[in-house]
């Protein structure tokens, strides 16, 4: 559940995250007013390297994007049938470089870190109602329910087979939300039994009278 | 419906968004008819968001799920996550996703469905879905690949084509298995 989080800690884990979301944010802006791809493959080279200094395989890193390369070609032939050879490979570059930079943001910082530093950003929202602590306390529950999820649809998995002598498939989806759907209430119904998201009581005026 | 406590909608959206990123994770579930059409049962999570959990709740847990995935948990389909996923050229599809939520919980959610007529409810869930979990999520998705990419319109249009049957299976599986679940709870697998 740690994929992303890059360790050991690099000198980049010191830099604080909010720093390193404006340096992100100024370099993102940079990289996409430059047109000429050698301008951009040069830089992608750059990050290249810094990415060889830190110890992690770019390679890697870019094979997660195997799902988008069917767009990717698609932007790659068509940028090369509109332009010009150089045009497709500076819009593929630009994107490389956008996200390997991104990545080497989400790489060197803790989520708790990164939570903290866009708290700081959307402060503004807590005047239309954004309450942080729940918001804290909801990403811990999506986290925790993640591999309880799929523990369930193990579970789910494998009694199917039992009955059925066949492989989990799509009619099993159907109970099993019935059934996580009654996990989660009890978890809400034990949320309100303990007064979680209650206001607490004014400093009790009573107690002094 | 019944009168759901805060904190109970709370913990159902936190499932919902959670279900998202679990639903990129299976093992390939068979679906009939998905021969080599490239399909990710994430997006039938989203559609789930809204039919299940209806247009507000449903869209609040999907922009909880893209939150989590922003803040570095490795939860759309293939264990990508972070900051980069948001610099991709299929990123507005990303970002359709709330709106598609919302869109297909107006039009298919728990509170458009008074009817018990089963046609009815079918039906109504397969348009929502169709509008939202499908339409509304191009309508963001391929306006952002023209802009990134610099395609013309109708070229992004193009490149994402292939996703359309995977997504068009989708609709009726998640119409369907909105009937199967609210059957499912009527029978009393859930309180």
């Amino acid at each position: 559940m740690t994929g992303l989080y890059h360790y050991p800690p690099t000198s980049l884990h010191k830099a604080p995250a909010g720093l390193k979301l404006i340096m992100l944010a100024i370099l993102s802006t940079l990289v996409i007013r430059i047109e000429s791809a050698i301008y951009l493959s040069a830089a992608l080279a750059c990050a290249g390297v810094f990415y060889f200094l830190l110890g992690t395989k770019v390679l890697r890193r870019l094979l997660l994007l195997k799902p988008l390369w069917p767009v990717v070609v698609a932007i790659f032939l068509t940028q090369w049938y509109v332009a010009d050879l150089t045009a497709g490979i500076a819009s593929i570059a630009r994107f490389a470089l956008m996200i390997l930079l991104a990545d080497l943001v989400t790489m060197s910082t803790p989520m708790q870190e990164m939570m903290d530093a866009l708290a700081r950003l959307l402060k503004p929202l807590r005047h239309i109602g954004l309450d942080f602590t729940k918001l804290s306390f909801c990403i811990a529950l999506v986290v925790r329910f993640v591999p309880l999820l799929l523990e369930t649809w193990q579970t789910h998995a494998e009694a199917w087979r039992a009955r059925t002598g066949r492989r989990a498939n799509w009619r099993m989806i159907a109970p099993y939300l019935a059934n996580v759907l009654r996990i989660a209430d009890h978890m809400g119904e034990s949320l309100d039994a303990r007064g979680f998201g209650i206001p607490l009581l004014p400093a009790s005026r009573d107690h002094q009278r | 419906m019944n009168v759901v406590s805060g904190n109970r909608q709370l913990v159902r959206i936190c499932l919902f968004a959670a279900l998202i990123g679990a639903f990129g994770l299976l093992p390939r579930l068979d679906i009939p008819l998905a021969a080599g059409v490239p399909i990710t049962a994430q997006s039938l999570g989203v559609m789930l968001c809204g039919l299940i959990l209806g247009a507000r709740a449903g869209a609040l847990a999907v922009l909880l799920f893209l939150f989590v995935v922003l803040l570095g948990m490795p939860l759309l389909a293939g264990g990508r996550g972070g900051l980069g996923v948001f610099a991709t050229p299929t990123a507005g599809f990303l970002f359709g996703w709330i709106p598609g939520a919302y869109i297909t919980g107006l039009i298919g959610g728990p509170a458009a469905s008074g009817s018990n007529d089963r046609t009815i409810l079918f039906m109504r869930a397969i348009t929502g879905t169709l509008a939202g979990g499908v339409l509304t999520v191009y309508a963001f998705g391929i306006p952002w690949l023209a802009w990134t990419s610099g395609m013309s319109f109708k070229a992004a249009a193009l490149a994402t084509i292939i996703f359309v049957p995977g997504d068009l299976i989708k609709v009726f599986l998640a119409a369907g298995l909105t009937l199967y679940f609210n059957d499912a709870r009527r029978a009393g697998l859930s309180a």
